[in-house]
């Protein structure tokens, strides 16, 4: 033992020193990662961030019809609307008919009121004929403008910064307003979607678990060169385009399928009463629970691998019987592998979208479709990163769950 | 030590492959109480005999008894014989105390009656107190001492030990020894011990069976085995040999000549050689070759030529060129008379014929 | 979606000898059978006759990409063969260039182009090429008796078996409440009231649990050919193809059809505006129009080109005319889709649709 007395330390000078001599190593070792950071912070980052911003900011109404408004921020969504607010609406009209951003504006008013979108179209092209007072003349060309529920749709389309999206992601409606309200029962679909999608992406994992496990250890006690011609038959479906995978699955499922023709052949079923496994939930758990496989077959695997036999070995020497040495001794060793297993599995489960898309039918599709669907088809994009917000956040509050129940850092990836 | 063996194996084989065998017709008795060394170079069948012994290799022929009991079909966590393995397989996920509680859960020991063993264990091993830490916090040398704790704390009859003290540094490994070997001597507790390191197996045991190519080549105390190696290949894997080779020239009774490559007769103790003619190597301690010897005591004096010398303060190491090998090695003892002796130097050495042992081929 | 990217080649061109150097225009189209319709009567023609390229890549639909190539300012596509609503709303929402109906040839018969389009086939931004309809077919082999009616399709009690539906709401809605008895002229009236969407649901609701759901073009005939379903919905000419170029026993029931079109748009920001409207003249024109008709029963949109559609391009003996949505004999119970009523309706039918289905 040095003798500390002795050596008089200014605790705060080593610091200092210290630091210095570190900072030479960590700055060098930052602008190693410098470009992969940049990388991710501008094609990664940055991007999700924007397009998440889609879920709050809209500026298409007040960007479009500055006039209007201007004029419907005073307006209490209540009274009917005055000379000046048809006024406003006309003018603005008018422009937007001539720089064709008419329909932006339609498809966005049509969200909060559906319906709307031919009442805008077809008065912008007589806007610029109309003469006042406009209060008259507009409801002239079509009726619906004495509709109060137009104006307040369009109060509401016109604030920038809106949780009316998130607000449908939840199925809930903004009102003119401001306040919630529950979406209208036959147009709940979200939240029902969200629900069935974990209740999917949980029973995938849990599926994957049960089979994976055990091929898992049989790989790592294996010697290498059986175990590592079985690893490639794990990997196959890896190498295989998720189209062919999923395609295979319907010819193996579907009524007139290899399954169920075996079923009938061995008279398990009558012919006119086969089972339906695709198209429906069954099918979209099969078929994902086989894609999603090697995620959780990976990490238990490389975990297991770690594990010496000579941890079994000592509990049975210890006297455990094989069930004990398993359960008390390997399982929990392997919770690294389950963990980063099923936190893999879950988190690419709750964002599939193809393989439900293909052989979801009317039961099996999940919240990804439905994005997917305001991606490209209604172009509602506002809403899908709506969506994709709550995803996220749901994603992110299992990972802290997880954090807490586990430990990220008991995470074994490879 | 009683007169029945604790352990027995008989005309056990095993076989991984089916086509060689790593263990070739073992017989071996362990008494009650010994601390007994398996030593032998790797892949010489040693911890096959363990793992085989503690069950989890099935012996591929023959059988093994425990206690006259005989244990072929009877499962590892049957056998109630502790273990401690070279990487310790101390669980990773439960403390200290967990660990050694282990056994005694499994075999359904009270709660209190467990806590009073696994404190009494970590106790033994100096390390009370450090019942509540995991494994990865202690050192080396501490985990060892928690595996050797968890090994007994079940009180089994027979303790194995495969390798130990492989993972610690030397200065660590020598004191664990003393300490595997005082527990040992505390408890009663028959040891099977295997290593490959020979010092280890002279320190601890009270018989070394030295293992080589699945064969016991010589079951003795350690003195036995340095002093009175039954082959040239325990002379040579046992403490520092000199080698030489030549034809049995004469044979009478315990005593043989031996003709060396270069002519010279060297008149040796004939332990392990068949008849006049046959060839046959001999083995010489260096620490029983003298320089400068008086011609009346000694059977064997040689001129020899000084290659090298290496200071190593209680003695001076040296090599010479003796009957036409380079490689001969004599242990001068550091006294003032050897103190002269430069490379180059011609010197005469010799030795008692009842040193110089005439082994196989 | 991967994109097929083909690059056909100008194997004449040189020899030809044109004046223009050469440009390379990217077309994008629904891919299968109909691309290659027009790969054959439109593409490798003008091909040969200007000696530029074309890039033929595969979509499936929608304005998305083409929305995302505009707001970038980054446009890669020259032309677009869209649906109709699709092409209003691209229009109104400034996503596409301008294309004048009048710089068009006139027919062979001399009418000038706008008279010579049938009405509602061209707009601001578009010109229309094709008719298509989505009908319901049936696999002849299997059923023993011929549905004939659209109401045949939702009688499940007549007619047992799966049925094929695509997973959306337009046609379908349509074709419940013509089979539950609404004349095609007043469907869009009646399905503009609450009461005549939850009429539709309440027909669809009936054959709810005997439905396979589909989402590509290619998958009708693959379900009809597996016996996956007795009967589907399906784009008329997947059904043709199926049955004219792989012999299979389908049959088309033309009752409650509704048909739509396909037209040229051309993204704001073409890299090659004016060869690619030289495509669109050229490939709008009667003759072409007529020539794409001897690849795939969809109808042209000219009146010039009915007289000269002949018979299908390798069955000299199968004619095309009977075949087309717009043949008089499969009009008299049709439904023309209507885009404003969908760009009106469509987000909140689709939502009602979807929880419909989850229900």
């Amino acid at each position: 033992m040095a003798d500390t007395a002795n050596v008089e330390i200014d605790d705060k000078l080593l610091k200092k020193r210290l630091d210095k001599a570190l900072f030479k190593n960590r700055s060098r070792a930052f602008l190693l990662v410098l470009p992969l950071l940049l990388f991710l912070l501008v094609a990664f980052i940055g991007p999700i961030l924007y397009f998440l911003s889609h879920g709050f900011i809209d500026k298409t109404f007040a960007a479009l019809m500055p006039q209007t408004t201007e004029a419907l921020s005073e307006w209490d969504a209540v009274s009917d609307p005055t000379e000046e607010m048809f006024a406003a609406v006309v003018a603005d009209m008018v422009v937007a008919r001539k720089n064709k951003t008419i329909g932006r504006v339609a498809t966005r008013v049509n969200r909060d009121k559906p319906g709307t979108r031919s009442l805008f179209t077809s008065s912008a092209r007589k806007a610029a004929k109309l003469e006042a007072p406009f209060s008259e003349s507009l409801p002239a060309v079509k009726k619906d403008w004495n509709d109060i529920e137009v104006w307040q749709a369009m109060k509401t389309a016109s604030r920038q910064y809106t949780l009316g999206y998130y607000a449908a992601a939840l199925d809930m409606k903004v009102n003119a307003d401001g306040s919630f309200e529950r979406q209208d029962e036959k147009r709940r679909i979200h939240m029902t979607l969200l629900l069935r999608t974990m209740q999917i992406s949980f029973l995938v994992t849990v599926f994957c678990l049960a089979l994976g496990y055990p091929v898992a250890y049989l790989l790592a006690t294996l010697p290498a060169r059986t175990s590592n011609l079985l690893l490639i038959l794990v990997l196959l479906p890896f190498w295989t385009s998720i189209l062919v995978r999923t395609t295979a699955w319907i010819a193996m499922l579907q009524a007139q399928g290899v399954v169920n023709d075996l079923l009938v052949f061995f008279g398990m079923t009558p012919d006119d009463a086969r089972f339906s496994l695709i198209y429906n939930k069954t099918g979209t758990l099969i078929a994902m629970t086989h894609i999603l496989l090697p995620f959780m077959v990976l990490p238990l695997y490389s975990v297991m691998k770690g594990i010496p036999p000579s941890y079994v070995r000592a509990a049975k020497s210890l006297g455990a019987n094989n069930w004990t040495a398993f359960w008390r001794v390997y399982a929990p060793q392997t919770i690294p592998g389950i963990g980063a297993g099923a936190l893999l599995v879950f988190i690419v489960a709750i964002g599939y979208y193809i393989t439900p898309a293909l052989v979801g039918g009317q039961d099996g599709t999940m919240i990804s479709n439905i994005i997917d669907d305001h991606m490209r088809k209604s172009l509602n994009w506002n809403l899908a990163a709506a969506l994709g917000g709550v995803l996220m956040v749901i994603v992110m509050v299992l990972y802290y769950v997880y954090d807490r129940i586990v430990g990220i850092d008991n995470m074994k990836l490879g | 030590m009683s007169n029945k063996p604790l352990v027995r194996f008989q005309n056990v084989q095993k076989s991984y492959d089916g086509k060689t065998l790593v263990v070739k017709d073992l017989n071996l008795d362990v008494e009650k109480g010994e601390f007994l060394t398996m030593l032998g170079p790797s892949g010489s069948g040693k911890t096959t005999c363990l793992m085989m012994l503690a069950g989890f290799e099935p012996a591929t022929h023959g059988e093994i008894y425990l206690n006259d009991e005989p244990i072929n079909n009877v499962p590892p966590h049957k056998r109630g014989i502790g273990m401690v393995f070279q990487n310790y397989a101390l669980f990773p996920h439960m403390s200290v105390a967990e660990n050694l509680a282990f056994p005694l859960e499994v075999r359904k020991m009270s709660a209190a009656e467990s806590k009073k063993r696994v404190d009494k264990a970590l106790d033994m091993v100096q390390l009370g107190g450090f019942g509540n830490r995991r494994p990865s916090q202690l050192s080396g040398g501490q985990q060892q001492r928690v595996a050797v704790a968890r090994a007994l704390v079940f009180d089994p009859d027979l303790v194995l030990m495969d390798e130990p003290l492989g993972a610690l540094d030397k200065n660590l490994r020598e004191q664990m020894q003393y300490e595997i070997k005082h527990i040992h001597e505390t408890l009663g507790v028959t040891v099977v011990y295997v290593t490959h390191d020979q010092s280890e197996a002279l320190t601890m045991s009270n018989r070394i069976a030295v293992f080589n190519d699945g064969v016991i080549q010589q079951l003795a105390p350690p003195d036995a085995l340095y002093e009175r190696p039954d082959n040239a290949f325990v002379a040579q894997f046992i403490g520092e040999n000199n080698k030489l080779r030549g034809t049995v020239e004469e044979l009478e009774g315990d005593y043989c000549v031996v003709r060396t490559q270069t002519g010279a007769p060297v008149y040796a103790r004939a332990v392990n050689v068949g008849r006049k003619g046959d060839e046959s190597t001999l083995s010489l301690r260096p620490e029983r070759v003298l320089i400068d010897p008086d011609a009346s005591a000694v059977q064997n004096m040689f001129e020899a030529r000084v290659l090298e010398l290496i200071y190593l303060g209680d003695h001076i190491r040296t090599r010479i060129e003796l009957l036409g090998r380079d490689d001969f090695i004599v242990k001068v003892p550091n006294s003032a008379n050897h103190a002269l002796m430069r490379e180059g130097d011609i010197v005469t050495v010799g030795w008692l014929q009842e040193d110089c042992r005439a082994l196989d081929a | 979606m991967k994109r097929v990217t083909t690059v056909l080649a100008a194997g004449l061109a040189a020899a030809i000898g044109t004046v223009n150097a050469a440009d390379t225009i990217t077309i994008v189209s629904w891919g299968g059978a109909y691309t290659k319709s027009q790969v054959e009567a439109y593409h490798k023609p003008w091909i040969a006759q200007t000696g530029n390229f074309v890039v033929s890549e595969d979509y499936n639909g929608g304005l998305a990409e083409v929305k995302a190539q505009v707001d970038a300012g980054n446009v890669k596509w020259d032309l677009v063969d869209v649906e109709l609503s699709d092409a209003v709303r691209g229009c109104d929402e400034g996503l596409l260039e301008e294309m004048d109906i009048s710089a068009l040839p006139d027919g062979d018969d001399g009418t000038p182009a706008a008279e010579d389009f049938l009405p509602g086939t061209y707009t601001d931004c578009a010109i229309g090429t094709i008719v298509w309809s989505t009908i319901y077919a049936y696999d002849a082999s299997k059923m023993d008796s011929a549905p004939a009616t659209i109401a045949d399709f939702f009688d499940v009690d007549t007619f047992p078996g799966k049925r094929g539906i695509r997973k959306n709401p337009k046609a379908n809605l349509e074709m419940a409440l013509m089979a539950d008895g609404v004349p095609a002229a007043e469907v869009y009236e009646v399905l503009g009231t609450e009461e005549g969407v939850e009429r539709a649901f309440a027909k669809m609701d009936s054959i709810k649990d005997h439905v396979v759901w589909w989402e590509a073009g290619a998958q009708p005939p693959q379900l009809l050919a597996d016996g996956e379903v007795v009967m589907t919905t399906a784009y008329n000419g997947r059904i043709f193809n199926a049955v004219a170029s792989e012999d299979k026993p389908f049959e088309i029931v033309w009752d409650g059809q509704v048909w739509d079109l396909d037209l040229w748009v051309m993204p704001k920001g073409a890299p090659n505006k004016e060869a690619a409207m030289d495509f669109v003249k050229f490939s709008t024109d009667t003759k072409r129009l007529a020539a794409q008709a001897s690849w795939i029963s969809y109808g042209p949109v000219r009146k010039s080109s009915a007289p000269l559609v002949g018979s299908f391009h390798n069955k000299p003996d199968l004619d095309m005319g009977p075949q087309m949505p717009t043949a008089a004999n499969n009009m008299k119970n049709a439904l023309q889709n209507d885009f404003e009523f969908w760009a009106d309706n469509q987000d909140q039918l689709n939502e009602q649709f979807n929880a419909w289905l989850a229900k």
